[in-house]
């Protein structure tokens, strides 16, 4: 055990998974000489060379189809996307390509390709280094979708990831990148995919969240806890393939639900979770489900903390659904 | 290389020019300073591309369109864009055009023709090519001008606007500033190609390679290519060479992946120390006068920083406007409930 | 190897004027003979130049024979849609041909012909024409977008240029893996146009990655003609921007062809970096059977450009060497033809794929919500309504 920062988390996981196995490498924008921009893949090019480690031209459609190639052929490419705000040009190759391949060819031609983004708001990154659009990717069938929360999920989700078989966005919270800290195993840690982690048992209310929302929640929850009302915190951590009893089950004991991301509210990841608790859960429901996200607006700059969900705004939304019933 | 000529302009021309990128490198230095201080948010310098961005700016008409990246604030200048106006959206204060939402030096700047730029690299080339084409459909005598780094020479962008731009025979004027750094990319890992002028071949249009921190050689050859774009000859590609003195931007670091020595070889081709060393040398300037215009934009920009900072955020509901015309219930709703928020404490603005 | 064929490079095709121009594909609607000698053939295909010759004539006519079959079929409704290739066929052939076992294929809309040829089963291809259940990929894609592994033939999709990058990452694994193949990237003169034929074309340059860019410049994007799809006056100039060489072949001579690819596949797998060729040929059909030329082309264009018939400059030339009777033609088109008979019969009487197939491959172990789906598709489907 060590103790580690969530971008440490992830630095440790590459260098774990370059170490296990030759096949793995890494591409992006100044991922190389730099270390990235965040400093995720600091010191791999030192260690595992310019052959493993490849600084690419400015292009990210260049950077997703390359490692479509890579992985045809049989490696384990991992890209990196300097910002998620900026895989747009990528997303006919992620949507058209990627998660299509394996079905397209009847399983002859799959490309396990990990893509690494940070992603998500509160650092002053305006509309262009802060958006959470998590929903696009799972709603796009061939492609699994993870987002950690903690450093050691951080490194034991993309070990993972990087020798699971399918396609998978891997999205940082970049906003926590440093300030989620804690103890991550040493060695080939792996957690596994569609296992949610309960972050706090409660008996009154579910409130699911996943990445740089779930230290907010938990906050939330802690202050409520004081007036006596005992939330129960679900960090879902991978979107793709979703944990499904985990939040259905979850309901069923609390009979309420509270739903936080980034993103908007329109469309939202919420959306589909709702959805599941309507079609699954319905009865055991007490409360109308209640939906704390981003609004359905661009990311500003100046007036970013009061567009991102704050401690007091979930803990409003669950009082207010533990009163509803 | 384009050849060494005279002049480019009269005497008094020359010297608001000189003055022109003093005030850039004067706002660069004191922004610099204000984000290690903590006053400003995030900075991006343009320390070692006054010759390109002014040289260029200059040779544009009232009417031309610029389509900027987020380093062109000399362009700006140029323009005539109000400094005052530059400050508040680097601080993304009340008085920003764009009411605080996007990063500092991603300024937009309707009157000036100076569009709203984006962080995504490239986009903007496109962009000028639909300007151009708009422009010559309605019958101005005008042409838009993208600019870009040596980064966006790669992105998908490039490709779409160098293509269309060939096709349309449409009025622009691709102007590339490769300041040898795409954050730590070095030019040569970039493209293999020997200059990046010489990629216009593949669409079928002249490059030209000139020397980007030389005044006149910018100017005479953005003026040429505007010429020439005006004549329904078609695009230019002009490669100004310079180069990048400061960070990428105030969360980069250099030092990582460039030598002090490559930064002091290029401090020798200073722009700004070229054009003055010209003027002196031909009479027209005294060092004495020199430091009087750099103590005025100095106190210029001194007081704009002084009202800048003076003014305080955007209103807090400002986070719902302009995202349609006129918002959908969704939208109205989550305004609804914000004003609610606000009233009961739980939102702070 | 020393002469170049007379009919190659510079300013292909014989009789046509700058092909970056649709409409000048030329005035005259003969067939134009290859120029060859049979000592210039031997010369450029070596001793064995003959039983080469005859591949090359097989390999076309398999190509024209499975062209009008299968557009026959698609006329009557017996399959939903094809993508014929004809007028392409020298192209496919003579890559096919310079091609090596570890070489790996990344193909456009109309490179099925060089699947065949790399081994991929006549009637495996008509089951996915078909789009019946012992196609590999379960009749999930349109017809025309086969994929075979074991042929190193990777699957394509309909969106244009996309596979051009992947042939660049792939080759970057060829060169990691140590292996000796290089990558091969078909595509249209449309697809340089396109996002990753920019992205593709730089990275190659920036790595000096063995990747051969085969442009098969068919003169139309559906209707837009090469005048409108850029102002270069070539496609294969650029390359230029990229860094390195691009040239321009005959893509209707079959012998040339096969002669420069063969020559760049060498260069690429010493080591000497990409190399784009554009070959020079004219689409001889719609884009589709989903498409209407007259809507678009100029008046006679189609009869003009088949002065250009690959098959049709071959067999001239046979003529006039005096080789291959056309008794032994007719021989080897009536067997091609009953081949393909053989496989239309075969497949055509499959069953439509398994409907759990709808819910396979796409993750390799189905998640929830699919599952789910799956696992209720038949009480969904039961026809018990109402």
């Amino acid at each position: 055990m060590t103790e580690l920062t969530l971008i440490q988390g992830v630095n440790k996981a590459l260098h774990q998974a370059m170490k296990n196995d030759p096949d793995v490498l890494c591409l992006g924008e100044d991922i190389g000489v730099n270390g990235g921009v965040f400093r995720a893949t600091d010191g791999l090019q030192k260690e595992f060379g310019e052959q493993r480690v490849l600084d690419t031209p400015l292009n990210e459609s260049g950077i997703v189809g390359m490692a479509v190639g890579m992985a045809l052929y049989g490696l384990k490419p991992v890209a990196e996307i300097q910002f998620l705000d900026f895989i747009y040009p990528a997303f006919d190759q992620i949507v058209s390509e990627l998660a299509k391949l394996r079905y397209r060819s009847g399983g002859q031609f799959p490309a396990h390709v990990v893509i690494r983004t940070p992603y998500g708001g509160g650092i002053r990154g305006g509309l262009y280094h802060s958006q959470s659009t998590e929903q696009l990717f799972a709603s796009t069938p061939g492609l699994k979708v993870v987002i950690p929360s903690t450093p050691a999920d951080a490194k034991g989700l993309l070990l993972t990831a990087i020798f699971d078989e399918d396609p998978v966005l891997f999205m940082e919270p970049k906003r926590i990148y440093r300030t989620a800290t804690g103890e991550v195993p040493d060695g080939d840690h792996r957690v596994p995919f569609g296992k949610a982690r309960i972050v706090r048992e409660g008996t009154d209310v579910s409130v699911f969240a996943y990445g740089a929302m779930v230290p907010t929640a938990f906050q939330a929850c802690q202050v409520l806890e004081k007036t006596g009302i005992h939330a129960e915190l679900i960090d879902l951590r991978t979107l793709v393939p979703l944990d499904i009893d985990a939040v259905v089950r979850s309901v069923e004991k609390t009979g309420r639900a509270v739903i936080v991301h980034e993103a908007p509210k329109f469309c939202g990841f919420g959306a589909e979770l709702a959805a599941i608790l309507a079609e699954k859960a319905l009865y055991s429901l007490k409360a109308p489900i209640a939906r704390v996200t981003g609004y359905d607006t661009p990311f500003p700059y100046t007036l970013e903390n009061l567009y991102l969900p704050s401690v007091d705004r979930i803990g409003r939304a669950i009082q207010r659904t533990v009163a509803a019933g | 290389m384009v050849e060494m000529q005279g002049p480019s302009l009269p005497d008094p021309e020359l010297l608001k020019v000189l003055r022109t990128m003093a005030l850039g490198r004067a706002v660069d230095e004191r922004c610099m300073n204000l984000q290690r201080q903590g006053r400003l948010g995030f900075y991006v310098p343009l320390e070692g591309q006054e010759a390109a961005q002014v040289g260029c700016g200059w040779a544009l008409e009232k009417g031309d369109w610029v389509c900027p990246a987020y380093r062109e604030l000399a362009v700006a200048l140029t323009r005539g864009v109000p400094l005052s106006l530059i400050l508040n959206q680097l601080y993304g204060n009340v008085g920003d055009l764009s009411k605080g939402r996007q990063m500092p030096n991603h300024y937009g700047f309707r009157d000036y023709r100076f569009v709203s730029a984006s962080s995504p690299i490239g986009t903007q080339i496109i962009h000028a090519v639909g300007l151009a084409y708009a422009s010559r459909y309605k019958g101005e005598k005008v042409v838009a001008v993208p600019f870009f780094g040596d980064g966006a020479t790669s992105s998908t962008d490039f490709h779409s606007g160098m293509n269309f731009a060939g096709v349309y025979k449409a009025p622009v004027v691709f102007f590339c500033q490769n300041n040898q750094w795409a954050i730590s990319l070095p030019r040569e890992k970039q493209t293999l190609s020997a200059t990046l002028a010489v990629k216009a071949n593949a669409y079928g249009f002249p490059g030209v390679q000139i020397d980007g921190n030389d005044f006149h050689a910018v100017y005479r050859a953005v003026r040429e290519a505007r010429a020439r774009a005006l004549r329904g000859e078609g695009p230019t590609l002009i490669e100004a060479v310079t180069y990048r003195m400061g960070p990428h931007s105030t969360s980069d670091d250099p030092r990582r992946y460039r030598t002090p020595a490559e930064l002091a070889a290029w401090k020798a081709r200073d722009p700004i120390e070229r054009l003055k060393a010209e003027l002196v040398s031909r009479g027209v300037l005294s060092e004495a006068e020199f430091e009087a215009m750099q103590e005025e934009v100095r106190a210029e920009i001194q007081s704009a920083i002084l009202e800048a900072e003076k003014l305080g955020p955007p209103e807090a509901s400002t986070i719902f406007e302009d995202v349609f015309q006129n918002p959908p219930p969704n939208l109205e709703e989550e305004r609804r409930e914000f004003e609610e928020f606000v009233k009961e404490g739980v939102v702070r603005p | 190897m020393s002469g170049v064929p007379p009919s190659s490079p510079a300013r292909p095709p014989s009789g046509g004027a700058a092909p970056a121009n649709a409409d000048d594909v030329g005035a005259g609607t003969a067939v134009v003979p290859l120029p060859y000698s049979a000592k210039q053939l031997q010369e450029l295909l070596g001793s064995s130049w003959e039983a080469r010759l005859k591949e090359m004539y097989r390999g076309m006519l398999l190509g024209r024979v499975l062209d009008t079959r299968m557009l026959g079929l698609q006329r009557q409704g017996r399959v939903a849609f094809y993508g014929p290739a004809t007028g392409q066929e020298a192209t496919s052939v003579g890559a096919a041909l310079a091609m090596a076992e570890g070489d790996w294929v990344l193909p456009g809309l109309r490179e099925q012909l060089i699947a065949l040829m790399r081994g991929l089963d006549l009637t495996l291809y008509l089951h996915h024409l078909f789009g019946n259940d012992l196609d590999t990929a379960r009749g999930r894609q349109m017809p025309c977008h086969p994929s075979a592994r074991e042929a190193r033939y990777v699957s394509m999709s309909s969106n244009i240029g996309t596979q051009i990058i992947h042939a660049v990452g792939l080759a970057y694994a060829l060169r990691y893996k140590r292996e000796t193949g290089v990558s091969w990237a078909f595509f249209g003169d449309g697809a340089t146009s396109s996002n990753d034929f920019h992205s593709g074309m730089n990275f190659a340059g920036v790595w000096k990655l063995p990747v051969l860019f085969v442009c098969t410049n068919n003169q139309w994007a559906i209707s837009i003609p090469n005048e409108k799809q850029t102002a270069s006056p070539t496609f294969a100039e650029k390359a230029q921007a990229y860094g390195f060489e691009g040239s321009r072949v005959d893509g209707t001579d079959v012998v040339a062809v096969y002669h420069a690819l063969r020559e760049a596949r060498e260069a690429l797998a010493s080591g000497k970096g990409p190399r784009m060729i554009e070959c020079v040929l004219y689409r001889l059909t719609p884009h589709s059977s989903s498409d209407d030329p007259s809507r678009y082309q100029p008046k006679g264009w189609m009869d003009r450009a088949k002065a250009h018939d690959p098959l049709g400059r071959f067999e001239a030339m046979l003529d006039k060497l005096g080789m291959l009777p056309s008794a032994e033609r007719e021989a080897v088109r009536a067997e091609l033809d009953a081949k393909v008979r053989a496989a239309i019969q075969e497949a055509e009487v499959m069953p439509p794929p398994r409907f759990e197939s709808l819910f396979e491959d796409t993750l390799r172990t189905p998640a929830w919500p699919l599952t789910e789906e799956r696992d209720s598709f038949d009480k969904e489907q039961g026809g018990n309504f109402p």
